[in-house]
């Protein structure tokens, strides 16, 4: 009788939590379905009317989605690439036994803590600005033309400045696992004559990997949504060069009032988020279970 | 011999690390120096690094310009309302969920995680027109909601995994001494609940602090938080170097230390307790 009682009670206490979250998943994502089939625009208030497909087939077929879709990627593989190369190689450099390490650690991690229109606008004036940027100085300091890195290369910039917001958080995750490597094990692969290469090969990279399967399903879901660092330095631009499908779909609301097209792109950003998420689980599961 | 090694190697990892450090760190360094510059200090070239005329004056200015204060509070209410608001909804769901699970528990569980997964353009359009229609665009109680939807989630494993580290046997030991339910809760789970829901609190409040999708497209000038109120700074008139820089200074500085005291919390909370 105890154990039903309990059980009944445990229920009541978890159905707030549940209810919230599937109301918040549900509700406003079946309005978006359903607003993607109308052609509807804030501007044209009254007007709208049912559009079948035609909002997808507009937004499937705009050259400006492709474009969005190839950045969205190029964004999530190239601060991928940067965070967890730089993270594993910091994680190991941190671990080492140094003077003052608890005050690097947290130099280390103080970018992650920085909100992200802080950190976009802080790199984009004082640093990639090239009239008076720090880069611009030391260009000249060289003998070099200063670069206009948000102008010429906006999405490469765009990547920097988010890599420097996320290198610090797969670095504390990695040096996190790293610690918890029993040192005898070291000691042991060292006195039998493993070299350096040799042991983090076959020793300390199989015992991260865990770590890393978790740094990169994590930063995955958030880096496909890069929105401020965007909004805040090249707003999408030059042309379309650093919009990711995030923006795109946030400039079809929110600027041209496009509530059908804007939907239809919200959609697709759903279904893309999901095959990343099919296949990151599938990795997540394999090695979780490993 | 070998100690002399050992030492001369442990000075060459603290130079380079140190060096790494303060790199990786300048950004945010010079960010609090040019704070203190006069505009025309700010941008020159070559730029001063310490040796300028130190003025607080652009402190002043950005709160007598801009009512800086009132986008702080913006901040203060919605990253502590949306933290309170959802650790009141999560309490009793993590607690059910770790001391009476079921086999349905870890399916639930993960169904929660998913729904981080949702990219929040997928439903901004909806979002947006309901806020809008109802009045609660640009205000702190629209903000409040939907910063304690989106980091439920997180909330909720974090809770869990801190609550399943109590151990159940301690509870029936107290039960055998003859405590009551009410006595059980106050005095055995409650001590040893609460290291678990201050990091929780702590992180929650760090990321809806730094919360910039919702932020950003929920609120103008009434309830802009200061994510969003730096977002304006973006217009030509960022080029005031040493205003953004105060700014951003006082925008940044509270989390940054609380951030530095919750580190291990930081990795446990964002992993969803997968790496400790």
């Amino acid at each position: 009788m105890a154990t039903l009682h309990t059980r009944s009670a445990a229920r009541l206490m978890i159905a707030p939590s549940v209810l919230l979250l599937l109301a918040w998943m549900i509700v406003p994502l079946a309005m978006t379905i359903y607003f993607s089939l109308l052609r509807y625009n804030l501007l044209m208030p009254g007007m709208e009317e049912f559009a079948g497909l035609s909002n997808y087939i507009y937004f499937l077929t705009d050259p400006a989605f492709f474009q969005a879709i190839f950045n969205t990627l190029a964004i999530v593989l190239g601060v991928l690439f940067i965070t967890v190369i730089g993270g594993i190689a910091l994680a190991l450099l941190l671990d080492q036994p140094m003077f003052g390490q608890g005050i690097v650690r947290i130099l280390v991690i103080a970018p992650f803590l920085i909100m992200p229109t802080v950190a976009a606008l802080v790199w984009k004036n004082m640093f990639m600005n090239p009239v008076s940027g720090l880069f611009a100085w030391l260009a000249k300091l060289v003998g070099l033309q200063p670069f206009d890195f948000l102008a010429n290369a906006p999405l490469f910039s765009i990547i920097l400045i988010v890599a420097w917001q996320w290198l610090p958080f797969a670095t504390l995750i990695l040096l996190t696992a790293l610690q918890s490597l029993d040192e005898e094990q070291k000691e042991a692969a060292q006195m039998d004559g493993a070299g350096a290469w040799s042991r983090f090969f076959y020793l300390v990279l199989p015992h991260v990997s865990r770590a890393i399967t978790v740094v990169i399903l994590i930063q995955t879901i958030f880096l496909l949504s890069v929105f401020a660092e965007i909004l805040v330095t090249t707003n999408g631009g030059p042309g379309t060069q650093s919009t990711n499908l995030t923006f795109l779909v946030y400039a079809q609301a929110l600027l041209q009032f496009d509530v059908g097209g804007a939907s239809a792109g919200g959609i697709i950003a759903v279904i893309l988020a999901n095959i990343v998420a099919f296949f990151l689980m599938r990795m997540i599961g394999k090695t979780l279970e490993g | 011999m070998a100690r002399n090694v050992s030492t001369r190697r442990k000075l060459v990892v603290t130079v380079v690390a140190w060096t790494i450090g303060i790199l990786i760190f300048f950004p945010i360094l010079w960010t609090f120096l040019t704070s203190f510059k006069t505009e025309a200090q700010a941008i020159a070239s070559p730029p001063a690094f310490l040796f300028f005329d130190w003025t607080t004056e652009n402190y002043f200015e950005v709160q007598s310009r801009s009512n800086y204060f009132k986008h702080f509070m913006n901040s203060v209410v919605v990253s502590f309302g949306s933290t309170l608001l959802g650790l009141i909804i999560a309490i009793p769901a993590a607690w059910a969920m770790a001391f009476a699970p079921t086999k349905r528990t870890k399916d639930v569980l993960m169904w929660m995680l998913s729904t981080k997964m949702m990219p929040p353009v997928g439903v901004l359009v909806p979002m947006y027109l309901m806020f809008r229609n109802s009045g609660l665009l640009d205000t702190r109680t629209g903000l409040v909601i939907v910063l304690t939807l989106i980091n439920l989630p997180i909330i909720i494993w974090m809770l869990y995994t801190y609550f399943k580290e109590i151990p159940g046997e301690i509870l029936e030991a107290a039960r055998m001494d003859g405590a009551s339910l009410s006595k059980e809760i106050i005095y055995v789970l409650t001590p040893m609940a609460i290291p678990g829901i201050a990091s929780t609190l702590l992180l929650n409040i760090i990321l809806a602090w730094n919360e910039a999708f919702w932020t950003l497209n929920l609120s103008a000038a009434k309830a802009a938080p200061l994510t969003a109120f730096i977002a304006s700074y973006s217009s030509p008139e960022g080029l005031f170097y040493a205003k953004l820089s105060a700014a951003s200074t006082m925008a940044i500085a509270p989390i940054l230390i609380l951030g530095w005291f919750s580190q291990k919390q930081l990795v446990r909370g964002l992993t969803f307790g997968a790496v400790k």
